[in-house]
């Protein structure tokens, strides 16, 4: 016996499936967050709070700050004003050496296309997260090899780059952005460079993987049928988050 | 395309004898398929009889009915709970959506926040439908691709819509 307690419900919250179960905690949540480039200003006080497990789409026209949010979020952007928590704990002033290693140990990344490094092998790409956390190498090939049997890849893994179509080389990729079990996933339009067959696949695995292992996805995309696979998206609109689908705003949110 | 929500929404610019109505509708709604005007006339008795409009006294003219038709309270509730909700998101929905954003252009009511609602909505059975996809049946996800792009195609005029609204509003009130 450990003496871990375990979470148990709150008092007087029902067993089950009663409607007033507690909701999962936010896990990651961007705070009135302003950002400029220049002059010209991408995010003028976004609010986005993320509970644990959830898929959210982030959508919005071209410009309207939704990739410069993601960045923001993910701790490779640094806000000018508002603050981003995750994990119960203020990103953004943390030190760069901090952020990075959060990025390399809680975050996972999935970019629109050509980011496996083409001097390596689809297998040593996936592999790549765990063995700069310091993993053997072994054993960090032998788990990048079990993610190539569950996105369809057998075979592959000996390919590089070059050698996979752009709907297997996006699943190597969302096999490295799954590899190291991160508790957040982001996805900036992870299929805007497939047709899309290709990327429904590359949606349809993603969505099922983070949902097995209760990853949250934050997901920027413009392609409404990519934001269906998500549970609830929020637009993004001259720098400020709009929610559509009536998620309750949490108590930390500016508006 | 509901002719009478839509003469009623017309109505609630300025009380309006059916003849007017009639030529508003065709302008701006008929796309060359003018409203009869025995619909017109009967709309507007039956608007009249449900207490969602009156109609004035009889006037001496040459038309067929010279009485002026006022919307009430409970004809503005009529419009304004059809602008605000959105319709159910289903294929070949353009006419519908055109014309609450024209209306609601026209008598200055938020456009942008309706635009909001059926983006909402429309995206919700996509994801019912992207759902449906993923249990697996061919079949069903064939139906539900079909479904999926129509209401993608509603969405990207939504968006293109809503990114003009200032434009579109400046048109409307010419």
């Amino acid at each position: 016996m450990t003496g871990r307690r375990a979470p148990g419900p709150a008092p007087g919250a029902g067993r089950g499936e009663v409607a007033v179960a507690a909701k999962p905690a936010t896990i990651i949540e961007a705070r009135g967050v302003v950002r400029s480039f220049g002059q010209t200003p991408a995010l003028r006080g976004a609010s986005l709070p993320v509970r644990q497990g959830e898929i959210v789409a982030v959508m919005g026209p071209s410009g309207s700050g939704k990739s410069t949010l993601l960045h923001c979020l993910a701790g490779i952007l640094t806000p000018d004003e508002g603050e981003v928590w995750f994990d119960g704990q203020r990103l953004d002033t943390l030190r760069e050496t901090r952020r990075s290693e959060l990025r390399r140990d809680r975050f996972g990344f999935v970019f629109q296309s050509g980011q496996l490094v083409p001097e390596l092998t689809a297998e040593e790409n996936v592999a790549l997260p765990l063995l700069l956390g310091g993993t053997r190498r072994a054993a960090a090939l032998a788990e990048a090899r079990a993610w190539f049997g569950r996105l369809g890849l057998d075979g592959l893994g000996n390919r590089r780059s070059g050698e996979l179509s752009g709907g297997q080389a996006q699943r190597v990729a969302l096999a490295r952005g799954m590899v190291a079990g991160p508790q957040v996933l982001f996805a900036d339009e992870p299929t805007g460079s497939l047709d899309s067959v290709a990327g429904e696949l590359v949606m349809s695995l993603m969505t099922r993987a983070a949902r097995e292992q209760g990853t949250t996805v934050i997901l920027v995309t413009h392609d409404a049928r990519v934001a269906a696979y998500a549970d609830r998206e929020v637009i993004v609109r001259d720098g400020t988050v709009g929610s559509l689908t009536g998620a309750a705003p949490s108590p930390g949110q500016a508006r | 395309m509901s002719v009478p929500l839509t003469l009623l929404g017309l109505l609630e610019r300025e009380p309006s004898h059916g003849y007017d109505l009639k030529r508003d509708y065709d302008t701006w709604f008929g796309r060359g398929k003018p409203l009869p005007y025995g619909q017109v006339y009967a709309t507007l008795s039956r608007l009249a009889r449900d207490g969602k409009a009156i109609a004035g006294p009889a006037e001496h003219g040459e038309g067929p009915d010279r009485k002026r038709y006022a919307i009430t309270e409970a004809g503005i509730a009529d419009v304004q709970r059809w602008l605000a909700e959105p319709a159910p998101p289903e294929p070949h929905l353009q006419a519908v959506l055109f014309a609450k954003v024209v209306l609601a252009l026209m008598l200055g009511r938020p456009a942008g926040r309706y635009l909001d609602t059926q983006r909402a909505a429309h995206l919700q059975r996509m994801r019912e439908l992207t759902g449906l996809k993923e249990n697996g049946d061919p079949m069903d996800t064939l139906l539900a691709d079909h479904g999926l792009y129509h209401l993608e195609a509603d969405l990207r005029w939504i968006d293109h819509t809503a990114a003009r609204l200032g434009m579109l509003a400046q048109a409307v009130r010419q």
